[in-house]
């Protein structure tokens, strides 16, 4: 069961902020998707390589090559999409 | 046997760059970046912008194995990818990739100098992951507004190497820093004197008590500073009848102490899950081919000097302790015997190499800054007699500060070493004219000598050899 502690602390992770209104109606919310997650501990898995990746494919490697497999993008391609930005540098209010 | 006094416990995690690769290990932007604009070798990968794929550099992962080799590590059968959550600015995708459970390669060691002769270290693994960005505060961090990002940095391969809490004092974690330093640049996959090549953070304990972790460490004398002021500072709440508790503590380079972070940081939670978009990587079979090209590495560089050119332990260390005077070493007594179709005697290389070493660190100067013909002129006129050690310290000296060529340096300063009967003559003369001294000497007091060396010496005009003139006069007096 997620409690609204618990709710708190991811939404902190994840750098949130909720509103009281949110917190109720995001904890059942939540509590749904972990009661349908417990259903798949039910089956037993005893034995079963845990799957890591749906691919059957390992060793996937590019070249030490320079702009392979895809090219650089220009400075100013790169700021692009940024809402702020500062002699080159993209701008972020400052982390505690 | 050390006694290790305080119970002092040091496990070191270090981050190093394998920036000699050419590309970043998720994408094909260069490494070479520290020279340019910020933001000016990026990509959809390394900005972390939706969509975007990684690939990874084979070459990292060659490097990769290269250094768990060298560092004794069991290169694993299965290694895989992890994403590890959390939010900062300099992490464009609000992860990190990096690895978990299956490293790339565990269970090593290093051989450094202890406290009590030689001392193991042990690694307990070496994995891969991306670097993040580079932030810049405008003011100081704590004063700043806004937090400026360059993303050059950011996807740059590294590998973190760490260790088990083995060593006891700050300067074995000081000395391990530099053998694993050294042994990286002896594998030509790092170069440590570019920015942010090698950052280091340190777990410490004393007495069995919690460890505090100490981020933010940029060189071995700042592991060195930073550690010591955690000892005194762990010894100080235990006195005063406090608890040492488990934390994350940031190192202040500026001031050389270390200041706890924000109790809620440490929450470490990063929720870690396969990184979906890397498939794992089963390369245990490169490690025999790879372990081939592994090159001499230090310790076994070192013993070989000491068999081969008969010069001391000391002198074989402090070669090998960097690879450039170890390469310099070698190509100088091959170089002399090309130049002058004769073997220069090891002993006599190592010295004056050491003589050099000193005078360049005196004055903050790399290798580069002095001519090797012009080394090899000043053995030759050394091995031949033509000048005294005075003379070659007075060359080499004036050679770094003004400039030059050794035979302009011999003339301008008549350096070259004058005939006996000079200085048997020089000796005749300062005894005429310095009854006084001789009168001194003859009365037991050993020191009038040295006056009428100095005499003998300004006749020479410096020319003569110190001690061999002292043996004229010593033969006259007698
Ligand atoms: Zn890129």
């Amino acid at each position: 069961m997620i409690a609204k502690k618990d709710l708190e602390h991811i939404a902190w992770l994840s750098r949130l902020e909720l509103s009281e209104e949110d917190m109720e109606k995001y904890t059942p919310r939540l509590n749904s998707v972990l009661d349908y997650f417990g259903e798949l501990d039910e089956v037993d898995t005893e034995g079963v390589e845990p799957t890591y990746h749906v691919l059957p494919i390992n060793n996937v490697f590019r070249e030490d090559e320079i702009n392979a497999p895809a090219k650089s993008l220009t400075q100013e391609e790169a700021l692009s999409n940024a809402p702020k930005k500062q002699d080159g540098f993209f701008k972020a209010p400052r982390m505690m | 046997m050390y006694e290790n006094p305080d119970g002092v416990m040091i496990g070191l995690e270090v981050h190093v760059q394998l920036n000699k690769l050419k590309t970043k290990v998720f994408c094909g932007c260069t490494t070479d970046y520290h020279n340019d604009p910020p933001n000016s070798h990026v990509c959809p990968v390394c900005l972390g912008l939706p969509g975007a794929l990684p690939v990874i550099n084979k070459k990292a992962v060659e490097a990769a194995i290269k250094v768990g080799l060298a560092l004794n590590c069991k290169v694993e059968e299965h290694t895989q990818f992890y994403r590890k959550n959390y939010y900062y600015p300099d992490l464009p995708k609000g992860f990190q990739i990096t690895q978990y459970d299956f490293p790339i390669s565990s269970g090593g060691y290093i051989v450094i100098e202890g406290e009590d002769g030689e001392h193991r270290v042990g690694i307990t693994r070496a994995h891969m992951e991306e670097d993040p960005g580079r932030l810049v505060h405008e003011g100081t961090i704590d004063k700043s507004k806004y937090t400026l990002i360059d993303y050059n940095r950011s996807g740059m391969a590294l590998l973190e190497v760490v260790s088990d809490p083995d060593m006891r004092s700050p300067k074995e974690a000081r000395r391990y820093l530099d053998k694993l330093r050294n042994i990286l640049e002896y594998l030509d996959v790092f170069d440590g004197n570019l920015e942010g090549a090698l950052r280091v953070d340190a777990n410490i304990s004393i007495m069995g008590g919690q460890r505090a972790e100490i981020k933010n460490i940029s060189s071995h004398k700042g592991a060195e500073r930073a550690l010591l002021y955690e000892i005194v500072r762990q010894k100080n709440v235990l006195r005063r009848g406090g608890v040492v508790v488990l934390e994350t503590r940031h190192f202040d380079e500026a001031r050389e102490i270390t200041l706890s972070m924000r109790s809620k940081e440490e929450a470490h939670d990063y929720r870690y899950f396969p990184e979906p978009d890397l498939v794992p990587l089963k390369i245990s079979g490169w490690a025999p081919a790879i372990k081939e090209t592994l090159p001499e590495l230090p310790d076994a560089r070192r013993m070989r000097f000491v068999e081969q050119y008969g010069i001391k332990d000391d002198q074989a260390k402090s070669l090998t302790g960097e690879l450039v005077w170890a390469n310099y070493f070698e190509d100088f007594l091959k170089a002399y015997k090309d130049e002058y179709k004769e073997k220069l005697d090891p002993k006599l290389a190592v010295a004056w190499i050491e003589v050099l070493k000193g005078e360049l660190n005196y004055r903050d100067l790399t290798v580069d800054a002095f001519k090797k013909e012009d080394m090899l002129s000043i053995l030759e006129l050394l091995v031949s007699k033509k000048i005294t050690e005075d003379g070659a310290v007075d060359i080499i000296r004036t050679l770094l500060d003004k400039g030059g060529s050794p035979d302009e340096i011999v003339a301008e300063k008549g350096l070259l070493k004058v005939e006996g009967d000079i200085v048997s003559t020089a000796v005749e003369e300062a005894i005429k004219e310095n009854p006084q001294a001789v009168a001194d000497y003859k009365a037991g007091k050993e020191k009038a000598l040295n006056s009428l060396v100095g005499a003998v010496m300004k006749k020479t005009k410096g020319r003569a050899d110190a001690r061999a003139a002292r043996e004229v006069l010593l033969g006259k007096l007698g």
